[in-house]
């Protein structure tokens, strides 16, 4: 028999019971709650006269709905103050760990769970959120459900789960200066596809893999539903485990050690098998920018918008055509000729310390372009947002004419007061450059915070090591 | 639940690959606090050539004629039909509400992304799953014939064509089961509450970091 894949001890661990077909009930650990897919959930559980299964299983925060600014005035729609007012209602009601709107340890629901050490190594991680999948870079199987789902979960603390196909990503080699966590990932799904990892449960490895930090890591797994993965996970390493180390909710003292011993078991075994490897030499990626209207989308900044008639699958081809129309792109414009009208930093992808770092890095002793009409950067936590400032990063990016705003997730999906108006072209940290994703009419070139930097002072995309001065 | 047996009706022919969760129901619609009255907001940006608002009355706004859910009689469709990877993105299931409020009972492609897949089932939504060729063959004769009405029988897994070929789906035999007797999921599972207690009891002595004491 072969060895076991880190998905393989994952799935097993938290077998509660499996029915003939395979369909098995696998037990949740932490449940991570945001105002925009509960209330119907919590309104099921209550109309069945039901409670929560284990209520500490539970971390709730308001994030996709907060505003960015003037927070000290409340939410001006009254919509989305409603949501967010019934998500407090919730959490009152059946008693669960809930950071409001004005906490300091408010943020985006991917940044804290790990910030907190709420999310833990070996742990099952869900979320009415997509995105969830940030969490495996811990170790952890974490996957984004459904409203049903977050009921179900609340009710039972399991879910009826079909095992997915295994998928390693290696990716060995050195990435060479400027080429991020970030740029890993848009190259991986440029090559996979949207649609490549679904059905799949993707491990990320390979030596480029290890050497990122944790943050980066979260970053690549964060994108894994991007190419169609309800799950991306990396093996736990020593930096896993020092960074959970003395995190808020995390283990103490002897149990630390305890459970640091369990987790250095999740690892792939050496002769474990997968259904599918993918390869990618680290040292060919080059910084990447999204020129259409699917994360698949991407190519190298050095390069050029693709041409449709070049493709020959025809309903690509038309998908492609659609997408340059939708852009305002024509093939064959050089990426660094595309000039965005705004520059948003931030999201689950790329809001954290490390990622600010990283663009303050490229802004520092500049000034945002004339043509750039707004350029915004959003914490992911109101941690991370105290950190920045004690860096004085904050500073960086004021005096460089860039806005400084409060955590969620802001213009990532623009469902609070941070939009693109019909038109406007975006350089953007975040996930997807879906059509309207960031406001009606709006286009967005995914790109890593250094790349989303640099086209804020130079205009236009550029590599932030050709910057001049 | 709403059960699912056999479904006959028309099929709108959507034809885009990679149909996300944004298209459709954008996230504006998404700060409604109710599973109802999504389906004026079905495909929103593609649907209408004004902008609209959550909660508001959508009967004034000016329809895009150039999309397939305008036209006549597709307006009318309750099976969508539809390229490969649909339903990709955000986990919403206020997309699967939203296809359900419009009156879709299924949606036909080639395949589907996985969220989206299994909220369809917990909704009454049946996905199925076709070759490529096979869908090819729906948009022709859709195309052909606009006003013809595909049958899905969810028992025998197939897909009829009247005058035409059937073609086979499979769903996996739990799944199928809970649709086409309309079962609520939760009571199922509370069924083993005893199993999942049990297992508590052992990740509490394995794992006493992952329980509360």
């Amino acid at each position: 028999m072969s060895g076991q894949t880190l998905y393989d001890k994952l799935w097993r661990a938290h077998v509660v019971h499996e029915e003939p077909d395979g369909t098995t009930l696998l037990y949740i650990d932490r449940h991570l709650v945001h105002e925009v897919t509960s209330p119907q959930a919590f309104e099921g559980l209550r109309l069945a006269g039901r409670k929560p299964w284990r209520g500490d299983s539970v971390l709730a925060v308001p994030d996709h709905n907060v505003p960015t600014d003037h927070r000290d005035q409340g939410i001006a729609d009254p919509v989305s103050r409603t949501q967010v007012e019934t998500l407090e209602h919730n959490v009152s009601e059946y008693g669960l760990r809930f950071f409001p709107m004005r906490d300091l340890r408010q943020g985006i629901v991917h940044v804290i769970g790990p910030e907190q050490g709420a999310t833990l190594p070996g742990m099952t991680v869900v979320c009415g959120d997509s995105h969830t999948s940030t969490h495996g870079a811990l170790g952890a199987l974490a996957f984004g459900i459904g409203t049903s789902e977050v009921e179900h979960v609340l009710a039972t603390q399991c879910l009826w789960q079909s095992r997915s196909k295994s998928m390693l990503v290696r990716i060995e080699g050195e990435l060479r200066p400027g080429v991020t966590a970030k740029d890993v990932v848009l190259a991986t799904i440029g090559t996979i596809g949207t649609a490549g990892g679904t059905g799949y449960a993707i491990e990320f490895g390979g030596s480029a893999i290890r050497s990122l930090s944790i943050e980066g890591r979260m970053t690549v797994c964060n994108m894994a539903i991007e190419a169609g993965a309800r799950a991306g996970m990396v093996a736990v390493d020593e930096k896993t485990i020092e960074y959970v180390r003395g995190r808020p909710q995390a283990p103490t003292g002897e149990l630390f050690e305890q459970a640091a011993a369990a987790w250095r078991e999740l690892v792939s075994d050496p002769d474990a098998r997968f259904d599918r490897v993918v390869e990618l030499d680290a040292a060919a990626i080059e910084p990447q920018v999204s020129w259409g209207t699917s994360p698949e989308m991407v190519v190298a900044v050095s390069g050029q918008v693709p041409d449709p008639d070049r493709e020959q699958d025809p309903v690509r081809a038309e998908g492609m055509r659609r997408a340059l129309t939708y852009m305002g792109l024509e093939a064959g414009t050089p990426i660094a000729a595309i000039r965005p009208d705004k520059v948003f930093i931030g999201s689950c992808t790329n809001s954290r310390i490390e990622d600010l770092r990283e663009a303050a890095a490229v802004v520092r002793g500049r000034r945002k372009a004339e043509n750039v009409k707004l350029a915004m950067v959003v914490p992911g936590s109101g941690l991370v947002k105290q950190q920045a400032e004690a860096e004085g990063l904050d500073r960086i990016f004021l005096d460089a004419g860039f806005e400084w705003r409060d955590p969620g997730c802001s213009m990532c999906l623009a469902m609070n007061a941070d939009r693109l108006e019909p038109g406007e072209r975006c350089a953007s940290t975040s996930n997807r450059n879906f059509e309207g994703r960031q406001g009606q009419g709006g286009r967005t070139h995914l790109v890593s915070p250094a790349l989303a930097a640099a086209a804020a002072v130079a205009g236009h995309f550029v590599e932030p090591g050709q910057l001049e001065g | 639940m709403q059960a699912f047996t056999v479904h006959r009706g028309i099929a709108a022919p959507l034809d885009r690959a990679n149909v996300d969760t944004d298209a459709i129901i954008p996230k504006q619609y998404l700060k409604s606090i109710k599973r109802t009255g999504f389906g004026p907001n079905a495909f929103d940006d593609w649907r209408y050539l004004d902008p609209g608002q959550p909660d508001a009355d959508n009967t004034g706004r000016r329809p895009n004629p150039e999309f397939v859910l305008n036209r006549p009689p597709f307006d009318r469709a309750t099976i969508l039909l539809a390229r490969k990877n649909f339903g990709c993105g955000s986990s919403r299931e206020h997309a699967v509400w939203a296809l359900g409020d419009f009156g879709f009972r299924a949606v036909i492609a080639p395949s589907f992304a996985d969220i989206f897949f299994s909220n369809s089932f917990k909704n009454g939504l049946l996905p199925v799953v076709l070759e490529e060729p096979e869908v090819d063959e729906l948009f022709q004769r859709v195309h052909a014939d606009p006003g013809l009405e595909i049958e899905v029988d969810l028992q025998a897994q197939a897909v009829r064509v009247p005058g035409g070929p059937t073609f086979h789906f499979e769903i996996d035999g739990d799944r199928r089961r809970r649709l086409l007797e309309g079962l609520d999921d939760i009571a199922l599972t509370l069924q083993h509450a005893h199993e999942i207690r049990a297992y508590e009891e052992r990740r509490r002595q394995e794992a006493p970091w992952l329980m509360p004491c």
